[in-house]
């Protein structure tokens, strides 16, 4: 069909019946190449799956710039309650900080050994990526708490709900994350390296270093600008 | 046990939902019964319940949309009839606390439970076989997001019996929506209802993007993509760009009411006027994101019965793409009265004023396809043809309403509730009804009724027309909306002009039912045996009706912008069909329940949140949890259809596409 229809296209469809080809160059356009945009046909798996997980992940930081938004207008709504510069240690944000950066980076180890294929290693960025993940949850809470007791808890004002709205919307983002990050290990143990398995890493992978890069601006925005430095 | 949940919930000193309820109740109880005696359980389970193929999942995402335009039009019955009775001494039949939830259920229904999922549903349908290839990108994620879209629109139903809705109209304005001034569970309701419908939307989007973007027929360049799959794009990447400010919105008016927070409060420092920011930033890529696919269905329609090519196809995408990024600019035109100040309203003046002239391309665009075509006025037509009409109207006092001091005199008059029902319902509501009638043999093998179905345009049209003719009068007489009782007498006619045309209305309702049922009655001589009833230019109409789980047996290979049209115009000129293709067997995905266990669970979870059942909110979580591990850990994720099968599926196919070929030369 499709030699015969190139034919047919090539010395009469494309100038005689191609309605809309007027003026327009379509001489550049094999039809049979993978142009890599779908012209050559569908994508593999993996593409689709990555590619929908990334669009997914620009829909997530569109959520957080929603809070990112009434964090800006409400930084200054303290209502005669502490702000940022009393409130925030920056010693403790420092070590979080580190904890996640790194986690990052053994995630990316991870990504590594499961290319070259080692189930063991694998595993083993895995777990110390988990643990990172809940050291840094650890020292969050930690903080929540003590701001908590000392009356600054997000009823105060409205700084401080959005405050704790979206640091806490982040930090509930690397909980979801290490739960399917333990149901990671957990599948790769029972399963190997499948196919599907290979792309939900890719996917967690992303994930987990989308979590950084909002942090990043959390750290930013949030703690530097907000304690004054 | 139950936290706030007690008998006291259920209204028994109100007849009317009490009533309404029972009937839902008795309905739904026959049904269930049928289906138990008929033994339909099992096809019911496995054909539709847990299947992942896009046709399905589409075929439900429009019943979805049409049960809950129903539910949403009687709210409609209840207004007109309630304010008709509610004039001068009158005080009506519904007391005040019942009319704003039924004004704000209305809203509400219409737009995400009715309009969206039957946008959603004919994309669903559409885009894959328009493409050229057998499923969306993600085929189980597909069945999770419109079950949870059934969630919401479930619990926004239960709200009719147990509690009540919101009464804070169709967006809970801050600070009435907050705890002090709604502390009911009506708000609530309304967050979590949404919250689900809203998570099962944006899987949509970033489903249907993907598609789009990653998979199309060998051939297929993005300038050959039919304007129904780049209308579909644009509604769909404003999905992804938009519902995520929905979610964060309405997160924080939930933190705001169930922890104390104090995002839109009165006290400590909150803003009310920045809820309104953020949905309407929200709000506004809403309505692109309903007319845009309605618009990609009316450039079909026009080419198809115009027996032309679409006119400026190019500037038609450009058109697209202009709104889908000029959308995100116009959300302060909501609420000019607000007290931004003059440049900041000028700004979004102008831009409102802007973003019609993508619509008015389009529109120039439509009219000059049909422009010496040879024009067949079937039903799709004749409803994209009173799109035009109505449509541009309603686009001027859009126009109008965006000049800023006109605005301050007519804003939350019955005018402007006139302007967005005639956009709305002159777009989204045609759009669907031309794509319903347009795709219909497509999807069950038949075609609908042509007489009932004229029936039922020209009687929803003209009523129509009649109401909100009614309603822009009385609007610049000064009425303003959501009034539960009429001081002045002097509006007394247009009410009852308007109630007239809404009796016109539920006669086009009964006329679109009873198309459905006589068609149903009329299969055997409505059946479409080519698979192409309209004379049709894209892919889908190469296929069967029904296509087949498979949708094409090989790929096509497309040639031209008009893929289809090209094959059956070079079959048409040589007298014979394309060659015999070397089958394979496909691989398809497997059905999965996953979609609805976990919508059952989130549906327990929201039920248990609204009513602060901490227990059972938890344990649904873990229930959704639980699903999706099952799902992760299945080992057969696919079915093979064996070569031979395809060959004899397709052999049935070549053998209806001969009528085509004697048909002769394309109309």
């Amino acid at each position: 069909m499709s030699g015969a229809a190139a034919q047919v296209d090539g010395q009469q469809g494309a100038r005689g019946h191609d309605p809309y080809a007027l003026g327009h160059g379509h001489g550049g356009h094999g039809d049979h190449e993978a142009t890599g945009h779908g012209e050559g046909g569908p994508a593999s798996k993996r593409i689709i799956t990555g590619y929908g997980f990334w669009i997914f992940l620009l829909s997530d930081i569109v959520m957080f710039s929603g809070f990112f938004a009434a964090y800006a207008v409400l930084a200054g709504e303290t209502a005669g309650g502490p702000g940022g510069r009393e409130l925030f240690e920056l010693p403790r944000v420092a070590i979080e900080t580190a904890l996640l950066l790194l986690s990052s980076f053994t995630c990316g180890l991870g990504s590594v050994a499961t290319e070259r294929r080692s189930v063991f290693w694998t595993q083993i960025w895995l777990l110390i990526t988990g643990v990172l993940g809940v050291a840094f949850l650890v020292l969050e809470v930690q903080e929540f708490a003590q701001m908590v007791a000392e009356g600054a808890g997000p009823q105060r004002s409205a700084f401080l709900s959005a405050f704790f709205a979206l640091v806490g919307c982040h930090g509930l983002h690397v909980g979801v994350g290490i739960l399917w990050l333990g149901t990671m290990m957990a599948q790769l143990w029972v399963k190997g390296f499948r196919a599907d398995i290979l792309r939900r890493l890719l996917c967690f992978n992303l994930f987990w270093h989308a979590l950084d890069i909002i942090w990043v601006a959390v750290f930013t925005i949030v703690y530097l600008l907000g304690s004054g430095v | 046990m139950f936290g706030k949940l007690d008998w006291s919930a259920i209204p028994f000193d109100q007849p009317i939902p009490l009533i309404a309820a029972a009937a839902i109740g008795v309905i739904l109880a026959a049904v269930l019964g049928w289906i138990t005696v008929k033994g339909h359980w099992p096809y019911l389970w496995n054909e539709w319940i847990t299947s992942v193929d896009h046709k399905r999942i589409g075929v439900m995402y429009v019943m979805l949309g049409v049960v809950m335009l129903l539910r949403g039009f009687s709210d409609v019955i209840l207004m007109r009839t309630h304010q008709a009775a509610a004039i001068g001494a009158s005080q009506g039949y519904l007391p005040p606390e019942h009319y704003n939830q039924i004004f704000s259920a209305h809203g509400t229904i219409m737009i995400f439970f009715g309009s969206m999922p039957f946008i959603i549903g004919l994309m669903n349908f559409v885009v894959p076989l328009q493409l050229g290839v057998r499923d969306v990108a993600f085929p189980t994620l597909n069945s999770v997001s419109f079950w949870l879209t059934a969630s919401g629109a479930l619990l926004t139903n239960v709200s009719l019996v147990i509690g009540e809705f919101a009464r804070t109209g169709w967006l809970p304005y801050a600070p009435l929506s907050e705890t002090n001034y709604s502390p009911g569970v009506g708000v609530d309701y309304y967050l979590w209802a949404l919250q689900i419908a809203g998570v099962g939307t944006l899987m949509s989007g970033v489903n249907l993007v993907t598609t789009i973007l990653k998979m199309r027929a060998p051939g297929m360049g993005y300038l050959r993509m039919p304007m129904f799959c780049w209308t579909a794009l644009g509604s769909n990447m404003l999905i992804v760009a938009a519902f995520p400010i929905l979610t964060a919105t309405l997160a924080m008016l939930t933190l705001d009411r169930y922890l104390g927070f104090h995002f839109f409060t009165n006290e400590a420092g909150g803003n009310p006027m920045m809820f309104m920011n953020l949905i309407w930033a929200w709000g506004h890529p809403e309505v692109y994101i309903l007319v845009l696919p309605a618009f990609g269905i009316f450039s079909e329609v026009f080419s198809t019965f115009s027996s032309k090519p679409l006119f400026g196809y190019r500037s038609m995408v450009l058109a697209t793409l202009f709104i889908v990024v000029v959308s995100f600019t116009v959300w302060l035109h909501h609420f000019f009265t607000m007290g931004a100040g003059g440049d900041v309203n000028a700004f979004f003046g102008i831009s409102t004023s802007v973003i019609a002239v993508g619509t008015g391309v389009k529109v120039f665009n439509w009219l000059f396809t049909m422009y010496g075509g040879r024009v067949r006025f079937d039903t799709p037509m004749l409803w994209a043809l009173a799109f035009v009409l109505y449509f541009v109207v309603g686009g001027m006092t859009g126009v109008l309403l965006a000049v800023p001091p006109a605005d301050f005199l007519l804003h939350n008059s019955m005018f402007l509730v006139a302007h967005f029902h005639n956009v709305i319902v002159g777009g989204v509501v045609f759009g669907a009804m031309a794509g319903y009638e347009y795709w219909f043999p497509k999807a069950f093998g038949f075609r609908l009724d042509e007489w009932w179905g004229k029936l039922a345009f020209w009687l929803t049209v003209v009523g129509t027309v009649v109401v909100f003719g009614a309603f822009y009068i009385v609007g610049l007489e000064g009425m303003t909306r959501r009034l539960q009782h009429i001081d002045n007498i002097a509006w007394y006619d247009w009410i009852m002009v308007a109630l007239a045309g809404t009796l016109l209305i539920a006669g086009g309702v009964v006329a679109q039912v009873m198309q459905l049922v006589m068609s149903i009655r009329h299969r055997d001589r409505l059946r479409d045996e080519t698979g192409d009833p309209w004379d049709g230019r894209s892919l889908e109409w190469i296929t069967p009706s029904p296509p087949p789980v498979f949708n094409f047996p090989v790929l096509p290979d497309v040639h031209g912008e008009e893929a289809y049209w090209e094959i059956k115009r070079r079959a048409i000129e040589q007298q014979q069909l394309s060659e015999v293709p070397d089958y394979q067997p496909i691989e398809m995905p497997r059905n999965s329940p996953t979609g609805v266990i976990t919508a059952f669970f989130c549906t327990s979870v929201g039920f248990a949140l609204i009513w602060h059942i901490w227990w059972l909110a938890a344990l649904g979580l873990v229930g959704a949890y639980v699903t999706f591990v099952v799902f992760a850990w299945r080992d057969e994720v696919e079915f093979e259809i064996p070569a031979e099968e395809v060959e004899r599926v397709d052999r049935a196919r070549r053998e209806s596409r001969q009528v085509i070929l004697e048909r002769g030369a394309p109309a």
